[in-house]
């Protein structure tokens, strides 16, 4: 066989290498050198950071090319960018940058209320949210070639990426001791595609790689999500509107690799200075909640 | 016998996956301790930047040339550039390894690809070997007592650009053995340690 560019194998591949690690949001090429400095993995380009995003309010899009142009020049690891759900142009731009992956994001406002993009159609692998196993594998079904559970992103509050790690997690569980005779009415019933669920069932976890997102501001939280089960942590508000921002990146970074030693973990928490002030989820509306947006 | 796979980030369970299908005893190793049972090691894919950081913060370079000086040690994609000398870039490497590498040489992620390579070191060597390139490195130098393994076949671009390497007990690989079925590369390894 010859050669053979942007299978889904080398899609899928470049998640698996960024596994173990964190991927941080940042704003500016200064941000990125600094994520990049305290051990990222990769970087994830947009305008504000979802904090902000809820502060201002009005229509979240994806980022100037400018921006993302100078982010790519700065650092030597992937660098990610957002688009909004449904907008498939923004997209065809991100992949015309040369962006390493695209994040198909709740946190921006969605141009679609419907449809989420047809992702099989592009070259550059697409990473989506998700609250639970039916909308992972919807979006995976859609070409997704990686799967981050969707928290809810600007709170610096923990407890909706907990529900959707466990949700997910959970319903893995679950499927695994499903008899095959059950799985047509459990597609049917999370919405998700037969085949998909078949697959899952046969690999015994998600086809693609997941991480969580959405509220991780210190290394304890990133830690309790990798003991939870998934592959790595995105954090987003959580460095950048912090007292300290490269120590607690390196923090979060080490914590994310010794998460399960919490002598290590003890010792890495210690004196990081500020943590993001945050927003308890309990107390925001309805309609505030990004994590309700997609389908 | 046991081999470890250094776990600091990276790809770490799909080598391990392979290992234990093979009946390896196996292990993830984060701490220079973890080191001293073991008889091999493999470094996986993931950001070499980020595991050369938390080797350097939790004390592992120089163990890590210790263990190399003596004990097999095999780095697929970033394990390859952590072993090389020379990246072209300011990052902490291994320096076990006579080779100067190129990070990124294809381009970016849209670049990435998978080939067929022919590989004559491994068994059946007929049978091609399909290879996966994740922002892969390109073997650039190989220094003296280094020993080529593979290289991609020749295109329009360039010629015989050196993907696989070997000195002594020291592999490195730009591609990813343990993304695929084929399980010849991780055996090839397993061998090399048996000694």
């Amino acid at each position: 066989m010859e050669k053979k560019e942007s299978t889904f194998a080398v899609k899928k591949g470049l998640a698996q290498m960024l596994k173990g690690g964190v991927i941080m949001d940042v704003v500016t090429a200064e941000h990125a050198r600094i994520a990049e400095d305290a051990g990222a993995v990769a970087v994830m380009a947009l305008e504000r950071v979802p904090a902000d995003i809820r502060a201002y309010g009005g229509v979240a899009r994806m980022s100037d090319p400018e921006i993302i142009l100078q982010i790519m020049d700065a650092v030597s690891i992937p660098v990610m960018a957002k688009c909004r759900i449904g907008h498939f142009v923004e997209a065809q731009i991100l992949e015309a940058l040369g962006v390493d992956y695209i994040d198909e994001s709740e946190v921006l406002t969605p141009a679609d209320e419907a449809h989420h993009i047809n992702k099989h159609e592009f070259k550059v692998p697409f990473v989506c949210g998700c609250r639970n196993l039916g909308e992972a594998l919807r979006r995976i079904g859609e070409g997704a070639a990686m799967i981050r559970t969707k928290g809810e992103a600007g709170t610096g509050d923990v407890v909706e990426a907990v529900r959707h790690a466990r949700a997910v997690i959970g319903e893995m569980r679950r499927l695994e001791s499903m008899p095959d005779e059950e799985l047509m009415t459990y597609s049917k019933d999370i919405g998700a595609p037969y085949n998909m669920v078949k697959e899952t069932k046969e690999l015994g976890c998600l086809p693609v790689v997941n991480f969580a997102a959405g509220g991780i501001a210190t290394p304890a939280d990133a830690a309790m999500m990798m003991q939870l089960g998934v592959d790595g942590v995105f954090v987003g508000s959580g460095i950048f509107k912090s007292g300290d921002p490269p120590r607690r990146a390196a923090a979060i970074v080490e914590a994310t690799t010794h998460y399960n030693d919490p002598e290590i973990l003890a010792n890495i928490s210690k004196g990081l200075g500020e943590p993001m002030v945050g927003i308890g989820v309990s107390e925001l509306p309805e309609t505030e909640r990004l994590a309700e947006r997609g389908w | 016998m046991k081999i470890g796979v250094l776990a600091l980030q990276g790809d770490f369970a799909e080598h391990i996956t392979v290992l234990r299908h093979l009946e390896v005893d196996t292990t993830e190793v984060r701490l220079p301790s973890q080191l001293d049972e073991l008889h091999g090691l493999i470094i996986p894919g993931g950001e070499s930047t980020t595991i050369g950081k938390l080797a350097t913060t939790f004390g592992m370079i120089e163990p890590l040339r210790r263990f190399g000086h003596d004990r097999p040690i095999w780095g697929t994609c970033a394990g390859a550039i952590f072993l090389s000398g020379d990246a072209h870039r300011q990052q902490p490497l291994l320096d076990l390894l006579d080779i100067t590498i190129e990070r990124n040489a294809f381009g970016r992620q849209v670049n990435s690809f998978e080939i067929d390579l022919i590989i004559p070191a491994l068994e059946d060597p007929e049978r091609p070997f399909r290879a996966l390139f994740i922002r892969a490195p390109l073997i650039e130098r190989v220094g003296r007592g280094v020993e080529v393994l593979a290289h991609l076949p020749e295109d329009k671009e360039r010629t015989g650009r050196v993907v696989a390497a070997q000195q002594g007990h020291i592999l490195a690989t730009s591609f990813h053995p343990e993304l695929t079925e084929d399980n010849r590369f991780h055996r090839y390894f397993i061998n090399l340690v048996k000694g």
